[in-house]
């Protein structure tokens, strides 16, 4: 290898170093802003204040938060495996960090253009269980064990209806690609004919990131005082928890504003020729539009016993999921419109 | 049920119950609700649902229904449709499948998102306090000057908490003063015993809630501190004895 070629090489390492940073950075910023904006729309529907003392309006709270948590004592229980201990608060902000690589946030402005970008996505939101579980197990503690079964058990069920929502919108458009999702539905937005899956999507992917009313692994009265899975994590692999956490539901948010709102698209008049780049702007304002649901459903609604949540998904959605599964296609090849 | 005024999604209930119609049981119906759904609301302001909108479409139904369908009984005179009242099955139905009840709740959320909220910003603004409120306490005085204290030890007898010490002598007019007067605020439960023991108003309990202090000794009050804080609020104590002496 000759030296030109070594240059060259790092040149485009240091090049794809950039992008991906140039996406993580601005994620993991929402994601702390995810967390404010949390604590203050709740406040506003409970008639409350919520933060308003750190910067400007509160707005400086998570990173006086992060700062809290990542100055406490890490404690480990001496019986735990440690290599997993600490890997599994990883796995899981990485994992769900990930899951922005196949995001397109504009025409051309996406990092990997995979054609089976959406089953990329599937893969990782599954792969998001193994933090859970390898949280649960490698704690060594009887009430981070009983969390993080509780969570799986949960996780892997939901994932269930969301794969079979995604399904449908793939027998809908044809592609496994996220830009060629979006162009489809330049005329359409897939809620408005698909609002009964958008129905049954949220609810599968309020379990997946573990919000209210799926959020068992937080219930007080039921784990009395325990955190979940990750009770005996504590300081900097808490702090990983948590934004792992929350980069899913922004993540999911996102996803979702892909899927059912049309992604960066938007009336023609706003798109392209201008100085800034509004279609990522537009894609932002859509993901807050979830992001707005995902607390509203925090505030609203009561959790879920656990064989409720279990029952719902098998009895309820399940059949629904597979009805529309069914009925989609039967439209299409009744109409003969469809992609394939 | 699915019949408040202000029904989701700004949808007013299609059917009015007509006086005539009204039966005890629908007027049943409607107090319980009445005293359902204001209570969900703390607005001061909040208007007062009228009896006729509270009516529901099943209890149309059933009112009309009562004379076409006849019940059914049997020899013992039990009705045999145990199904005649309440919601049909497809109502059920349509309520659980669009998450009615659902929908009902996230917009009474989502209409608190959009009001101002009920806080009251403690260090900067204070809420109203009742002329009673037992805080801290305080000895006073007399006009003159002089401690109103006679160290009849009324309060420290009746004190449950046994926070209030007391030692007196005689002076040398002949009164009878306290030379000792302690209260253990670490003990002190607030009861106000001691101020409806006191049969000279002496010791008062003060509106004053905020003498926290950073360590333990200063908690424990002595004659002076007690003297010293019925000076600094004589008046504001003058003035709640007077608003609060007609009930006592």
């Amino acid at each position: 290898m000759n030296k030109s070629n070594l240059i060259e090489n790092l040149v485009g390492l240091i090049f794809n170093l950039a992008d991906v940073l140039s996406i993580i950075l601005p994620v993991l910023l929402s994601v702390a802003f995810m967390t404010i904006i949390e604590r203050k729309q709740l406040a506003a529907h409970q008639r409350r204040v919520g933060p308003n003392t750190v910067g400007y309006y509160g707005i400086l709270q998570p990173f006086a938060d992060a700062l809290k948590l990542i100055l406490k004592e890490t404690v480990i229980p001496s019986q735990s495996n440690k290599v997993i201990f600490y890997l599994a608060p990883v796995s899981t902000l990485v994992f769900s960090l990930l899951g922005w690589a196949v995001i397109p946030f504009g025409q051309g402005l996406v990092l990997s253009d995979l054609s089976l970008g959406i089953l990329y996505t599937l893969a990782l939101s599954s792969l998001g269980v193994y933090g859970v579980l390898l949280a649960g197990w490698s704690a060594n503690s009887k009430y981070a064990f009983l969390g993080s079964l509780r969570s799986t058990a949960a996780m892997i069920s939901y994932e269930l209806i969301l794969s079979s929502a995604i399904l449908i919108i793939i027998l809908l458009t044809g592609s496994l690609n996220y830009i060629e999702i979006i162009e489809i539905q330049q005329s359409i937005y897939f809620i408005v004919p698909l609002l009964p899956v958008f129905i049954f999507y949220f609810i599968s992917i309020l379990a997946e990131t573990s919000r209210t009313p799926f959020d068992l692994q937080e219930a007080k009265p039921d784990l009395q005082k325990i955190a979940g899975f990750f009770t005996e994590h504590s300081s900097v692999p808490f702090v990983f928890f948590f934004l792992g956490e929350y980069s899913s539901i922004v993540l999911f948010s996102c996803i979702t504003a892909i899927f059912f709102l049309g992604g960066y698209n938007f009336n023609e008049i706003f798109i392209n020729e201008s100085i800034f780049n509004l279609q990522a702007i537009i894609l932002g304002l859509k993901t807050c539009i979830f992001t707005f649901f995902f607390v509203w459903f925090r505030a609203t609604l009561p959790r879920l016993r656990y064989d409720q949540l279990i029952s719902l998904c098998w009895l309820n959605l399940l059949p629904v999921a597979v009805a529309f599964i069914i009925l989609i296609p039967s439209i299409l090849i009744t109409f003969d419109i469809s992609p394939y | 049920m699915f019949s408040r005024p202000r029904l989701v999604l700004g949808l007013q209930p299609r059917i009015f119950i007509k006086p005539s119609v009204a039966s005890a049981r629908t007027a049943l119906v409607a107090r319980r609700l009445i005293s359902n759904s204001t209570c969900s609301h703390a607005e001061h302001n909040h208007q007062k649902p009228k009896l006729e909108h509270l009516s529901s479409g099943i209890e149309e139904r059933l009112a009309h229904s009562a004379h076409l369908l006849e019940p059914e009984h049997d020899s013992q005179g039990n009705e045999l449709n145990a199904y005649r009242h309440g919601p049909s099955a497809l109502d059920k139905a349509v309520h659980l499948f669009f998450f009615t009840e659902i929908i009902r709740g996230m917009w009474i959320v989502l209409e608190n998102f959009f009001r101002p909220p009920y806080t009251i910003m403690y260090p900067f603004e204070k809420g109203p306090l009742s002329p009673r409120f037992r805080g801290e306490h305080a000895l006073r005085r007399y006009p003159s000057g002089e401690e109103r204290c006679i160290a009849c030890k009324l309060c420290e007898a009746i004190c449950p908490a046994q926070a209030i010490t007391i030692e007196s002598e005689a002076r040398m007019d002949g009164s009878r003063k306290t030379t000792k007067y302690d209260i253990d605020m670490t003990k002190c439960i607030y009861c106000g015993f001691c101020q409806e023991a006191c049969p000279v108003d002496a010791i008062v309990e003060t509106q004053n809630q905020e003498f926290s202090v950073e360590n333990r000794e200063e908690l424990l009050y002595n004659k002076e501190k007690l003297l010293s804080n019925g000076d600094r609020a004589e008046a504001e104590i003058a003035a709640n004895l007077h608003s609060d002496h007609v009930y006592r």
